[in-house]
């Protein structure tokens, strides 16, 4: 299921060592603090998180494709990985799983990162809108920014992502449909799903060119996202990249996946672990050693042990921002509301 | 498919029988229970009645209100959809065009919204536009309102939105033993049912009383009076009725003595329940979660002053939340109805001289 047509040689060139030592140092900071929110949640730390337990590779590599300085990317609630491959503040990140505020608290505009959208499919026409918008404003030089859209197989089944495909492909937008098929939608199964064989197949009914990635190898996730990003930035309108991968752990902190999957089909559909999988081929590559690895993760656990801190020490807003920040201008209305609240609420 | 329905209708004549064993008495249930086993018993005498959405099959729905049924009523009656919400309501008018009866999920209120094109335009027209050859009896379920700290859109109040739309029916249940009552009944009905859980009280236990008639459930398509109270009454519904029998509680420490009407049907609103309440205490305070402007307590608030204007003491107060978007957990608590706010809006009311 590949249709992406070649680029002309050296458009994108092949990770070099140093980064393919980043690509790793990424995904164990990524997993490390993954598994550690889930433990936070389990402490009382944060509420509700959504993990992504083997689904790092898919997010690390793709995020680091992004160009921060002319790309934009919309994600769903499970894109963590992305957001710390494309330098987001991780705090700011987390404020939304502590509760604290939706869409987290780091300023898209700078991060290049969508606020994080609950909504299944919810922000995909916001992409081809966005993307739309690159071509109107237009680069001579035929290098557009791109936007990314993160979503899964089972968001694919929005009416929203078909109008978005059609909109893409008749507008040329330049965006990037970049979807993390993690086996499942909850409890539904991608089989159940998803109709015509993969999301992929569906592209090609839009005339959009699409490939299907092993979405548990890094490597090739990073070449195939890079190959979209530079089909679309040349001109050439959308294209989709579906990262094969697997949902190790549950949907979400709430969710108990020994409903619809018994602890051996895990095993079975998660496969080798794209985390150790990629360790063994830096160390036969000889591109990196167990002292690597070793300060690799030590790095890891200093910084989650920092965002923990920093976490914990995030007050709630102030609740006045509940009425201040609904409009640029606000009503009377509103202000009365807020006048009474503050009343009432200093009152007690 | 209608083969196994057919089949699975027969096999179940006789579950109906067990059913009818098994309701007897009074059980001691959670409002998830009670709603599971109401959609259990619709199941059982309906045999055109289908349940769907997504994770409503094999998980049993992330609240578990459909465990359990689609082992024991099988894939065709209760089955997993694609993640797509304006599928699953457009897909329900057509099903109901067929003969069946569709009692659809939507897993979390703010997921309605990429429906409501299929609710508005469609399901709640279709009778209309079909001069009553098309009814569409569809009981949708929607998890409803806050109080669970949950993720944007899981949170939300939209029974004004629900209640604004010609053709839909409206009501939301406050206790397990409404919950079992109400939705057995609103399976019943011919016109479509937008039928709204408070998730924050899923949990909550409570006596259910398995035995039809007003002894128990009072009218089916009214109010009820859950406290009898002299000086005040209060208005609400689903999960704000728990909180204002607390509230009552408190007062009456202070010797206010207040009635709450728990207002159950949000559309069709029984007018007379509220009338007889407000005329006896000559006083009303109207609680919801909903933002203020536009919300379903400025209509009870006129169907009050209509019915009670010359007995009225002081002009209805409204409690409610804010007209901002439904806030992330940190604020949900300044956001809600508290029992603070509800007792300064009773204050209000009772403290009001004419000027
Ligand atoms: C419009 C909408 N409907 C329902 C939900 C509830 N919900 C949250 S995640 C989810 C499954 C999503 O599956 P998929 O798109 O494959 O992404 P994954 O969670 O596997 O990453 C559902 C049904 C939602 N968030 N948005």
């Amino acid at each position: 299921m590949d249709t992406l047509p070649p680029l002309a040689t050296g458009e994108t060139a092949a990770p070099s060592p140093g980064q393919l030592r980043e690509l790793y140092s990424l995904m164990v900071a990524v997993r490390h603090l993954d598994s550690s929110a889930v433990a936070w949640q389990r402490q009382g730390i944060i509420p509700g998180y959504a993990p992504e337990l083997g689904q790092e590779a898919a997010q690390v590599g793709s995020g680091y494709a992004v160009d921060l300085t002319r790309d934009f990317v919309f994600p769903t609630y499970r894109e963590m990985g992305v957001a710390r491959a494309m330098g987001v503040d991780m705090v700011a990140y987390m404020a939304t799983h502590k509760a604290t505020w939706h869409g987290g608290l780091y300023d898209p505009m700078e991060s290049r990162l969508a606020p994080i959208q609950a909504v299944v499919a919810g922000s995909v026409l916001h992409a081809v809108g966005w993307a739309h918008g690159q071509t109107l404003t237009g680069t001579a030089d035929g290098k557009l920014g791109v936007a990314l859209s993160y979503f899964g197989d089972g968001a694919s089944s929005q009416g929203d992502v078909h109008e978005a495909m059609n909109f893409a492909a008749l507008m040329k937008a330049p965006v990037v449909f970049f979807v993390q098929n993690n086996g499942w939608a909850i409890s539904v199964p991608t089989e159940r799903q998803v109709a015509g064989g993969s999301v992929a197949a569906r592209a090609q009914g839009y005339g959009i060119p699409a490939i299907q990635v092993d979405g548990n190898d890094v490597v090739a996730v990073l070449e195939a996202t890079r190959h979209a990003l530079a089909h679309c930035r040349s001109g050439n309108g959308p294209a989709l990249v579906e990262a094969m991968t697997y949902r190790r752990g549950p949907h979400s902190t709430s969710d108990d996946p020994g409903r619809y999957r018994s602890l051996a089909e895990e095993r079975d559909g998660g496969g080798e672990d794209p985390l150790e999988r990629f360790r063994q081929r830096l160390l036969a590559d000889g591109i990196a050693d167990e002292a690597f690895f070793a300060a690799a993760l030590a790095a890891a656990k200093a910084e989650e042990e920092q965002i923990r801190a920093g976490i914990q020490a995030l007050g709630p807003r102030p609740g006045n921002e509940m009425f201040d920040l609904v409009f640029q201008e606000t009503t009377p209305a509103l202000q009365a509301q807020g006048a009474s609240w503050r009343e009432e609420s200093e009152h007690v | 498919m209608s083969s196994a329905i057919l089949e699975s209708g027969a096999a179940v004549a006789h579950g109906v029988e067990r059913h009818r064993l098994e309701g007897h008495g009074v059980e001691e249930l959670s409002m998830q229970q009670a709603l599971n086993r109401a959609l259990d018993e619709v199941l059982a005498t309906q045999p055109k009645a289908l349940i769907f959405g997504e994770d409503c099959g094999r998980l049993g729905g992330v609240f578990r209100i459909t465990d359990g049924l689609q082992l024991k009523y099988g894939e065709a009656r209760v089955f997993d959809t694609p993640l797509a919400e304006s599928g699953i309501l457009g897909m329900s008018v057509g099903l109901a065009m067929a003969g069946f009866h569709p009692i659809p999920e939507v897993q979390f209120d703010g997921f309605a919204y990429p429906a409501i094109n299929q609710i508005v335009c469609q399901i709640g027209r279709m009778n209309y536009r079909s001069r009553g050859t098309l009814p569409m009896p569809i009981t949708l379920r929607v998890p409803s309102f806050g109080g669970i700290r949950a993720p944007e859109h899981h949170g939300e109040s939209l029974e004004a939105l629900f209640a604004h739309v010609p053709g839909l029916k409206v009501v939301s249940p406050s206790t397990p033993h409404e919950a079992y009552h109400l939705l057995t009944y609103a399976a019943s009905l011919p016109d479509p049912v937008i039928f709204m859980e408070p998730k924050s009280r899923y949990w909550q236990k409570g006596p259910v009383d398995f035995a039809r008639g007003p002894e128990t459930i009072g009218s089916p398509t009214g109010a009820k009076v859950m406290r009898q109270g002299r000086h005040l009454t209060v208005v609400a519904w689903g999960a704000m009725v728990a909180r204002c029998l607390q509230v009552a509680d408190l007062a009456a420490e202070d010797g206010v003595d207040i009635e709450v009407l728990d207002l159950r049907w949000l559309k069709p609103i029984d007018a007379q329940a509220l009338a007889t309440s407000v005329q006896k205490t000559r006083r009303a305070v109207v609680v919801h979660e909903a933002p203020l402007t536009s919300g379903l307590g400025a209509e009870v608030a006129q169907l009050i002053t209509h019915g009670c204007f010359d007995t009225l003491k002081a002009p209805v107060e409204r409690v409610t939340g804010f007209d901002v978007p439904y806030p992330s957990g940190d604020l949900e608590d300044e956001y809600i109805p508290n029992i603070d706010r509800i007792l300064n809006g009773i204050k209000r009311v009772l403290e009001y001289r004419r000027g």
